[in-house]
């Protein structure tokens, strides 16, 4: 049996949470995911004003805290916190932590290959709308492939502490050990694909032991101390979804339930970079207190593509918002947003979006009507002309003198102007990527 | 009579760019028929309103009794492009617990 951990959802994750992890119970293998659609954009910015910038900041400062018992425990790591430069990022983990061994998986980053692909006839059209990427080339500021879970085992084989990715699939992070240590081959599709549902339960960290759950969550036991997930593996494919005893949150199958169907796209066909997993034959089982067993899971055969995750520059964009109180609130927060409206004609914008902080921003429409008393007016607006979004920014503050009473809420003077950088999904042959792998004695 | 679906579900929500994922869980397996048959696409989708530009796709997974339903051009652009405060659509699910359904 193999234990592997999740210690982070996200960048930007409770950074305490993997060195409890390590401390509070036995794991084999901690994984750490950084990266959502429009990080590897955020981190390519971040390496074209510093070429030793470009990967998850956090994760060396982590690995000083924990290398010492990674040693003394026999535990590996497996990240994709290398972003867009991945080397630079295992080059500042060697200053903090000499003595771990680092592999380094590459090959994600297409970037420079665009045009390449483009002549060789792939569209890279946007897999959400069809769009052709012409109307985007010239604003391209990333391009990698989410690459599958064989090349973090290859990358494994080498002994390393500690392997580092860059726009490694989410799933594959837990996948990767699997297959190393069970001898999982690339046809083994169910085997494979019960490991990418393993990687999905737990690739959201809490998500999965009752952190943003609905069930029961007045009485989830001790959520300042949330235990973080931890599958239990089989080499048959089956696992225990469980947290370290002690832990706070809670693990259950309806909670179980709820992550599997986050982010979730048709069921009988959820597409990973090693196989395809069908979500309608995974069977759960409550057999203890935070246990649950899951199994009957079945797979077929890898997509003949890989999934590009491209951003580009979109614009501009900018949020500002001001508080009305109480009598009249809402009908206060509505003349103030056209006296902005008015004052804005003329200009170039894309959207215009006004939502009622307390009324209706989550909910829209479906929300009843109330009599709050207070109301948050919350003006957006974006376009590809930074002037016109400037000008907005300057429009709302002279309401608490101007508009209508009861205004506040201002402290923070004028909205700061966003440069919008969004994510396009694309598909590209499997053969095109070809991983490869460094090593960092 | 009518319930609000609160009464017999759970539900999770994120997102995939434009496109916002629902998933409807039942608490107790024998309700999951009672889902199957009141929580359709076309009534989420009137439900939601202006909210959803596009379509509303629904899939069955019986063995979790679970509904997951994809509405699409729901989250004004989505990612960082959207200018909602709920840009990733994370309490569409909660939502969408306000509809009454019939449970005769």
């Amino acid at each position: 049996m193999l234990r592997i951990a999740n210690g982070q959802g996200f960048w930007g994750d409770w950074l305490e949470a993997p060195v409890r992890l390590i401390e509070q119970g036995p794991i084999d293998y901690l994984t750490l995911d950084y990266l959502a659609e429009v990080t590897m954009s955020i981190l390519q910015k971040q390496r074209q004003a510093d070429p030793s910038l470009g990967y998850a900041r956090d994760f060396p400062l982590l690995i000083a805290r924990i290398s010492k018992s990674m040693l003394e425990r026999n535990i590996r790591v497996i990240a994709n916190a290398g972003g867009v430069n991945p080397i630079a990022c295992a080059q500042a983990v060697r200053k903090l932590a000499p003595d771990l061994k680092i592999a380094i998986v590459l090959g994600d980053d297409v970037l420079t290959r665009i045009d390449g692909f483009l002549a060789k006839g792939y569209p890279l059209a946007n897999l959400d709308t069809g769009a052709p990427i012409s109307t985007i080339r010239d604003r391209i500021l990333s391009a990698n492939a989410y690459t599958g879970a064989f090349p973090l085992a290859d990358a494994l084989a080498t002994g390393a502490h500690i392997v580092l990715a860059g726009r490694a699939a989410d799933p594959a992070l837990t996948l990767g050990p699997l297959i190393h240590e069970f001898h999982w081959t690339e046809t083994d599709w169910d085997k494979l694909a019960a490991g990418s549902v393993a990687g999905h339960i737990i690739e959201c960290s809490t998500q999965t032991t009752g952190g943003n759950c609905q069930v029961d969550w007045q009485n989830l036991p001790d959520l300042a101390n949330i235990g973080y997930p931890i599958v239990e593996a089989e080499p048959d494919g089956t696992f225990v979804v469980t947290k370290h005893p002690g832990t706070g949150g809670r693990v259950h199958s309806d909670i179980v339930k709820e992550q599997l169907l986050y982010e979730l796209g048709d069921p009988k066909n959820f597409i990973a970079p090693d196989c395809t997993a069908d979500f309608t034959t995974i069977h759960l089982e409550d057999v203890a207190p935070d246990r649950v067993r899951v199994f009957g899971i079945r797979g077929r055969e890898r997509p003949a593509n890989l999934k590009l995750s491209i951003s580009y520059a979109n614009g501009w964009k900018s949020i500002g918002t001001l508080v009305y109180s109480w009598p009249q609130a809402l009908e206060k927060a509505k003349v103030a947003e056209q006296i902005v409206r008015t004052r804005i004609k003329g200009l170039h914008f894309d959207e215009i979006h006004t939502e009622f902080f307390g009324v209706n921003a989550c909910h829209g429409p479906v929300a009843p009507p109330v009599d709050p008393p207070e109301v948050q007016l919350r003006i957006g607006v974006r376009s590809a002309d930074r002037k016109a979004v400037e000008r907005f920014t300057r429009e709302l503050i002279p309401l608490v003198l101007s508009g209508p009473p009861g205004a506040t809420g201002y402290g923070d003077g004028r909205p700061p102007v966003r440069e919008i950088v969004a994510y396009w999904p694309a598909l590209i042959p499997r053969d095109e990527i070809k991983s490869s792998i460094e090593v960092l004695e | 009579m009518t319930v609000p679906l609160s009464q017999i579900a759970h539900t999770r929500s994120g997102d995939k760019g434009d496109t916002s994922n629902i998933g409807v869980i039942v608490y107790d397996q024998r309700d999951y028929p009672l889902l199957v048959r009141e929580l359709t696409a076309e009534r989420v989708k009137a439900f939601f309103g202006d909210m959803v530009r596009g379509r509303v796709e629904r899939f069955e997974l019986p063995n979790l009794g679970a509904l997951n339903f994809l509405l699409h051009e729901a989250l004004g652009g989505g990612g960082t492009v959207s200018l909602r405060v709920d840009a990733q659509g994370k309490t569409l699910g909660a939502a969408l617990l306000r509809m009454q359904i019939s449970n005769d």
